[in-house]
Parts: structure tokens; sequence; C-alpha cells
């Protein structure tokens, strides 16, 4: 096996004397899919934001792309190639749809080394992302004037047009209908399917059994499991943990 | 408009004030112009920190008057020309800009705002103790009649010094706003965590903001001792500039380098022709009276309430 795109080693973090994830071992391969569940307050969200540079892990080191990212700023994560999309969408309500992407990519694409577009593609690329994510026409609205699930597509949009190497997609599905539940789920399989590794948080078990290649629970603070999706339903202690004794 | 052109509109319309000013050719006319000058730069200079990044600055007063004792110790060493204390001025103020960043930007929201009104006291604590520039009892500055060339009338001087500033000022906010660093502030604005997370290096960029912001709040004050030729730490750290520096931006609206401007200009004058008619001790009053009527009926400003449903901010 080549090396992982991220590993994580023995990350630990508390809040006062809450022990928010203890001991926690991660590692994930380029092109992977991968869920991660757990019950409400095991820690996914913090997790997260220990590995985007958000929250500061006390214990353990979290590796991407071979680099150790301990200290690093979340914006220099995000250049890396780590982006990350919000629980509750978080866009820029002073900005326009399109000007919301315009951010990554002028702060994120743009301060990379290799690519640069240049200011007249800009707009273009925004709209590319955009008709990507069907939100083609809302491009001069703004935020406040988008429903939900157009909000959570935005917010899918806003990560991948820092042209991440890795998403983590948090619960970007939560109080979705069914139908859009499939819009999104087949808008991130097409993002995978054109190279971007996804690690997807969610609480509706059929986008993560329909979604994942591997399916990673954390309970308590603790990763519990860790394999086949099907077998990792199966497993008794993960049972436990949703269904109670 | 691209910046070239808007550059040169900007210097006839400063052309036209000017000629406009002599023709009424009472003196007192620059003498009230200057103050609505000082104040499109003080109300431009918040406003790229207020405004664009959103971090309420209260400490206006103490980056002006920072700038204002820099000349005031100049003029007692040894004098120099007025453009040269502007430069000074504005470096003192946006090194004290760039520490206060430092010290402050980890405060979000209220507790920001708190830390730079402390700033300004302790400020004006160590210049009351400060005997050099004449501590509590404050220092005269004997301005002379005339520029040293061409004769000019010293207040009209003063009034183009400052006129050439605003326009300064004006000019880089707006092209502050149109570009990369505009669309970075107006991330942290909305969201410093997803600002973070799709790229903004978020204390580099407040820190630039709190730089530029106290540097042109400096720059505004170094002629302010040739203005009043008497300047001492109560009228330095005046309240009426923290207030109005705040009140201005948010009367015309804070989200376009117009909003300053137009406040600053209404707002001004009104206080100019109060200060005249009615009493000088009114003026705050005023901004306090009209402020609150525009957070009631117009939240983004005369520009807010022009452009309608448009692209207000939120707060």
């Amino acid at each position: 096996m080549t090396a992982p795109l991220l590993s994580v080693e023995n990350l630990g973090k508390r809040f006062g004397g809450f022990v928010a994830l203890e001991a926690i071992h991660l590692d994930i391969a380029k092109g992977e899919r991968v869920g991660l569940i757990g019950p409400n307050g095991s820690g996914k969200s913090t997790l997260v934001n220990c590995m985007s540079g958000t929250l500061r892990n006390e214990t353990g080191i979290v590796r991407f792309d071979g680099r150790p990212m301990n200290g690093l700023p979340a914006h220099q994560r995000t250049r890396l190639g780590f982006a990350r999309s919000f629980q509750l969408p978080r866009p820029f309500n002073s900005l326009s749809v399109a000007e919301n992407l315009r951010i990554p990519i002028e702060y994120t694409v743009n301060a990379r080394p290799a690519a640069h577009v240049p200011a007249g593609d800009i707009v273009g690329r925004c709209n590319d992302l955009l008709a990507m994510v069907g939100l083609a026409e809302k491009s001069e609205k703004m935020p406040r004037d988008l429903t939900q699930i157009e909000m959570r597509k935005l917010e899918l949009a806003r990560a991948m047009a820092s042209e991440p190497k890795l998403l983590i997609a948090d619960e970007a599905m939560a109080g979705l209908s069914h139908a859009e539940v499939d819009d999104i789920l087949a808008l991130l399989i097409r993002l995978n399917e054109q190279g971007v590794t996804i690690v997807m948080i969610e609480h509706i078990m059929r986008a993560v059994m329909q979604f994942s290649q591997r399916l990673v629970v954390l309970v308590a603070g603790r990763k519990i499991a860790d394999g086949l999706p099907a077998d990792v339903v199966r497993n008794p202690e993960v049972e436990r943990a949703y269904l109670g004794e | 408009m691209r910046a070239l052109p808007f550059l040169l509109v900007s210097i006839l319309v400063a052309a036209a004030t000017f000629g406009a000013a002599t023709l009424v050719g009472n003196s007192y006319v620059f003498f009230a112009g200057y103050v609505v000058l000082q104040y499109i730069v003080l109300a431009t200079a918040w406003n790229i920190l207020g405004g664009y990044t959103g971090y309420v600055n209260f400490g206006t007063a103490a980056f002006l008057a920072l700038g204002a004792y820099s000349s005031v110790v100049i003029h007692k060493t040894m004098p120099m020309p007025i453009p040269v204390l502007i430069v000074i001025g504005g470096l003192v103020s946006g090194i004290v800009g760039l520490g206060m960043g430092y010290l402050t930007l980890r405060l979000r929201g209220s507790f920001f705002s708190i830390a730079t009104l402390a700033l300004s006291v302790v400020v004006q604590t160590l210049i009351i103790n400060w005997d050099f520039v004449g501590g509590s009892r404050g220092a005269y500055i004997v301005r002379p009649r005339t520029t040293e060339y061409f004769a000019m009338n010293y207040i009209e001087y003063l009034f183009l010094v400052m006129l050439v500033l605003s326009v300064i000022a004006v000019f880089t906010a707006r092209c502050i706003e149109r570009s990369r660093l505009g669309y970075g502030f107006a991330a942290i604005r909305d969201d410093e965590a997803a600002a973070e997370a799709s790229g903004v290096p978020t204390l580099k960029l407040k820190l630039l903001a709190t730089t530029l912001s106290g540097a042109f709040m400096g720059m505004a004050g170094a002629p302010l001792p040739y203005y009043v030729t008497y300047l001492d730490p109560a009228s330095g750290f005046s309240l009426a500039y923290a207030v109005n520096a705040i009140a201005m931006p948010l009367i015309g609206g804070t989200a376009s380098w117009l909003g300053p401007v137009i406040g600053a200009v209404l707002l001004g004058t009104l206080q100019q022709v109060a200060t005249v008619t009615i009493s000088s001790a009114l003026n705050l009053l005023i901004v306090g009276v009209i402020l609150v009527a525009f957070v009631i009926i117009a939240p983004n400003g005369l520009i807010g309430l022009v452009r309608g449903k448009g692209r207000g901010m939120k707060r």
C-alpha cells in the first residue's frame, strides 16, 4: 500500500476535563471514499476541526500528503489541499454566490506556486463550479436568497473551488429531503471520480452505506470500528453504541 | 470605473472644491472645510478596518492624537514641512496600529472594541505625563501667517494638504475594495472560520487593516497642531473623533468607499453649521440623534437606502 494521503496518529483533544478525542488513529488513502459516523457528541466534528486546524490537538500528529501539519494555521492547510465544508453552511453573506467562490480561488488556488488563474478567468471558473453543483442560475444572487439545499451546494462548491486533494464533507445532507440527499450524493461521487479523496460525515445511514468504501465509527471520542461498511454495521460494539444494550 | 479615471475624477472634484472655497472668499470656509476634510480621512480610515473587516475601533482619537503629537515633537526638535510630518505621523500611528492588532485581534466583536478604547486611555495617560509635549497643559505651536514658498495663506495651505490627503485616502480605500485584498477583508467580516477554510490568512489581513487604518488616522492628525495652534490632551483625544469616525461611515454606508465620504461631508458640515449658528456643545447630540435614527431607518446607511435591497451587509 502506498503512503496514505491523510494520516492521523494518536490524536487527542480535551476541553477542560472532558476528553473529546482519545488516541485516534486514522489513515486515508488517495482516492478513497470514507464514511465517518458516530452518535451526536462522539467527536466527529472535533476531529475535523483538529485536522483542519480550527482547533489545536493536544497530542498526536496529523500528516497530510506526507507532511506533518501540526501548528499550521487553517488557511495553510487549505492551501496544501485539505478542504472542508461546514456542518452548518457558513457562506460569506455580503458577497454574491459567485463571489463566494472567488475567495478560495484567489486565496488558495492562486496562492499555490504552480497554478495561477488569471484575473480574467476567475469569473469563468466560478461559473464552471456553480454549473457543476447546479447553481449556475444563482450566481448573481446573495446567499440569503438560497434555499437550504442550495446553501449546502454552495458550501460544497466553495470547498471544491480550492481544488483540494481531500474533501471533508461535514453533514452536507442533514435536513435534506430524500431526493436532495441523492442529489448531493451523486455530486460527491462525481467529485470522487475526478480524483478527490472524500471523507463523509453523516447521520443518514442510507447515504453513508451507498457512498462509503470504508466506514469509521467514533463513539465517545474513541474509534471503535474501521473497515468495510457491511462488516462494520454488524459489529456488536457499533450496534450497542447506536441501539443500546 | 477603473482606477486611473477614478483618480482623475477625484482630483477634479478636489480641485473644484478648492476653487469653490476660494470663490467664496471667506477664510472661515477654509477653516471649517479643513475639519470636514479631516473627517473624510478619519471616516475612510476607520472604514478600512471597521467597514471592510468588521472590527469596530473606538480608539480613533488615540491614532489621530499620536499623529498630532508626533508633529509636536518634531516641531520642538527640528521643524519640518507638513507633508513630511504627515508621513511621519502615518508611520507612528501605523506602527501602533500594527502593535494594537497583534495584541488585540484575538478578541472578537465588542471585546476588540473595548480593547481599542483602553488603548486610547493608555496613550492619553502617557501623553498627559510627558512633559516634553506639554503634558496636561498642552503645547503651543506658532504657525506662520503664510507658507514659505508661494506666500499662501496658512489655513488655505492646510486645507489644500488635507484635501490631497483625503483624495489619497479615498483612492486607497476604493482600490482595496475592488481588489483581492477587499474580497479577503469581506470574507473576514462575514465569517472568519470560513475565511480561513477558504485559504484567507486572516491574521495577516487583519494586521494589514489595523496598520493601514491607523496610519491614515495618524496622517489626518499630523497637521492638527498647526491648525489649532494649541494642542492639549483633552482636545487631541476628544471623544468626538472616535464617535464621528464611527457615525460617519455608518450613516453613509460601510460597504463602500463612498459611504464614509458622504457621511463625513453631511455630518461634518452639519456640525460646522451648528457650531456657528446654534451652539458648539450641540455637536455630539446631533451625531447621537442622527446615528440612532439611521440605525433604525437605514441600517446599511444612505447608500444601502438608495440601493434598496441590493448588496447590504449583514452584521
